[in-house]
């Protein structure tokens, strides 16, 4: 299954994307569709508190290296350089991120270490429009049908394709998400998602210590501004000059040039910098 | 990879950090727990590769326990583990070690002992993105995943305690997926794994305990996470 296959299909019959995921999974799977529904519906309430909770109260991580950003974000925000829209998924990201750190709940999207980005999105782009909860579970299944399609022709794990796996997917299927949500075509999602990957290849997955905290909580921040701004272009009619199947091929020949040493190994880039390693040892002691 | 379904992609609700680390390593522990009977008096972990270098920060310590105490991936009281195994007065040790050059990354030996002072080994590693296999019971290679139900039985090694057993599915129509029979000659003990394609019952746990031979039988049925949205049946 890829995009150009299924944007025919959404074409032929006037389709959504989200509905023609729900379609895809009932075939598939002979789950009904009021079922995935209701998981989905499951997962957005997950999703809320953990977009919340952080932001609130300050929480720590388990090892202690990272925590408290979200909290500290929320105090600023009102003064925000990004207005509300913007600053609400940037704050939304972190609170997600931060919440998993501290072995709270969340829901991985594709992943557990890139599961801010799709919340924030969705979540702080109905918030500033007022859409109601059916259109959100739209937009997750529509992030869902475009993870499907990067898991099927690339991978979605740092260990196998970096960083750009991991926030580089969830970018992707959140500026898709958020162009259904606005009211966008299949083609302008998948516009979005192409030029979202496109701005997040070749990003090396770099932990400190091996932990899912540093950097991959800021990543989060750069993963849904990155995918509100290619939902943006999108939306203004701009398209990618490179079609989403091959952004999908590209990420997935770049994540096997890789070295080990930057695929979650902790064995490179900022996991072996003078800082990354003393924070490494500081945890060990 | 072939088509993942929406539930690979979006879910599971699960506790952070990290889906093989913590995700995973409590669905580890429910099987563990879950083969163990439930009986669980103290446990010791071993604890190999990326599972040894970073357990604590990545809760893997909590999340094993959490699953041995029975909680599920996603429940929130995974943090507590410790706590919660202290006032229920079982005892556990983490032990990082280097459980040889073939064995996953993230794997982890479980030492049960129960209430009756008998132990019991399993091994299992996480292999991404929170799934889990069972690779060893009781010294014996397995591959459970914990989508199949299994039985595992120790018995005496004579003739016709297999065909016994396999009569008994036979009459309840049914089939095995997977049969391993392994012995010891010292002292003429045997032990079998079998998977099955379809459920059954505890009766064919009881009439298999009734069978000459049979010292020891346990029934495993698919381990059911109803509040991992992937995972929950249809």
């Amino acid at each position: 299954m890829n995009a150009s296959e299924i944007l025919t299909a959404c074409c032929k019959d006037s389709l959504l994307l989200s509905t023609f995921a729900l379609r895809h999974e009932t075939e598939q799977n002979g789950i009904s569709e009021a079922v995935i529904r209701n998981r989905f519906d499951r997962m957005l309430t997950v999703m809320e508190t953990s977009a919340a909770e952080a932001r609130q109260n300050p929480v720590r991580s388990v090892s202690g290296l990272t925590g408290g950003d979200a909290f500290l974000y929320e105090q600023y925000r009102s003064a925000s350089l990004l207005g509300e829209t913007v600053s609400l998924a940037v704050a939304c990201a972190l609170s997600c991120s931060e919440i998993n750190a501290s072995m709270g709940k969340i829901v991985a999207c594709p992943t557990a270490g890139s599961c801010g980005i799709v919340p924030a999105a969705v979540l702080a782009v109905s918030s500033s429009k007022g859409l109601d909860r059916e259109k959100q579970i739209n937009a997750l299944l529509c992030a869902g049908l475009v993870g499907q399609i990067i898991g099927e022709h690339a991978c979605l794990a740092g260990a196998q394709g970096g960083c750009q796996a991991e926030c580089g997917s969830a970018s992707a299927m959140a500026a898709a998400a958020v162009v259904e949500l606005l009211g966008g075509s299949p083609e302008q999602s998948f516009d979005a998602a192409a030029i979202a990957i496109k701005n997040s290849l070749g990003l090396v997955c770099d932990p400190v210590a091996g932990l899912v905290e540093i950097p991959c909580i800021k990543r989060n921040v750069g993963g849904v501004v990155n995918a509100l701004s290619a939902a943006d272009l999108a939306l203004a009619g701009i398209h990618s000059r490179i079609p989403f199947d091959d952004t999908v091929d590209a990420l997935n020949r770049v994540g096997r040039q890789l070295p080990t040493s930057l695929r979650e190994t902790a064995m490179g880039g900022l996991a072996t910098t003078a800082a990354g390693i003393q924070l490494a040892e500081q945890i060990k002691q | 990879m072939p088509v993942p379904s929406l539930f690979d992609i979006m879910g599971p609700i699960m506790i952070g950090p990290s889906s093989s680390h913590t995700a995973g390593a409590a669905r580890l522990g429910k099987m563990a727990y879950k083969l163990a009977g439930g009986d669980i008096r103290r446990v010791v972990m071993y604890l190999h590769g990326s599972f040894a270098a970073t357990y604590r920060g990545h809760g893997t310590d909590k999340a094993l326990l959490a699953g041995l105490l029975n909680l599920n991936p996603s429940d929130e009281r995974l943090r507590d583990s410790f706590q919660i195994a202290a006032e229920k007065g079982i005892s556990y040790e983490f032990i990082p070690t280097d459980l040889g050059e073939n064995v996953h990354p993230n794997t982890v030996r479980f030492v049960i002992t129960d209430s009756r002072g008998e132990t019991f080994e399993i091994m299992g590693s996480s292999i991404g993105g929170g799934q889990v296999v069972v690779s060893e019971i009781d010294g014996m290679e397995v591959n459970f995943t914990g989508e199949r139900p299994i039985i595992i039985t120790a018995h005496q090694d004579t003739p016709g305690v297999l065909s016994h057993i396999t009569t008994l599915l036979f009459e309840r129509d049914i089939n095995i997926g997977d049969m391993r029979v392994t012995r010891s000659r010292e002292d003429k003990s045997a032990h079998m794994y079998i998977e099955l394609d379809s459920l059954c019952g505890q009766d064919l746990t009881a009439a298999i305990r009734c069978i000459p031979g049979i010292t020891r039988v346990k029934l495993l049925l698919p381990i059911e996470e109803s509040d991992v949205p992937g995972k929950e049946n249809p």
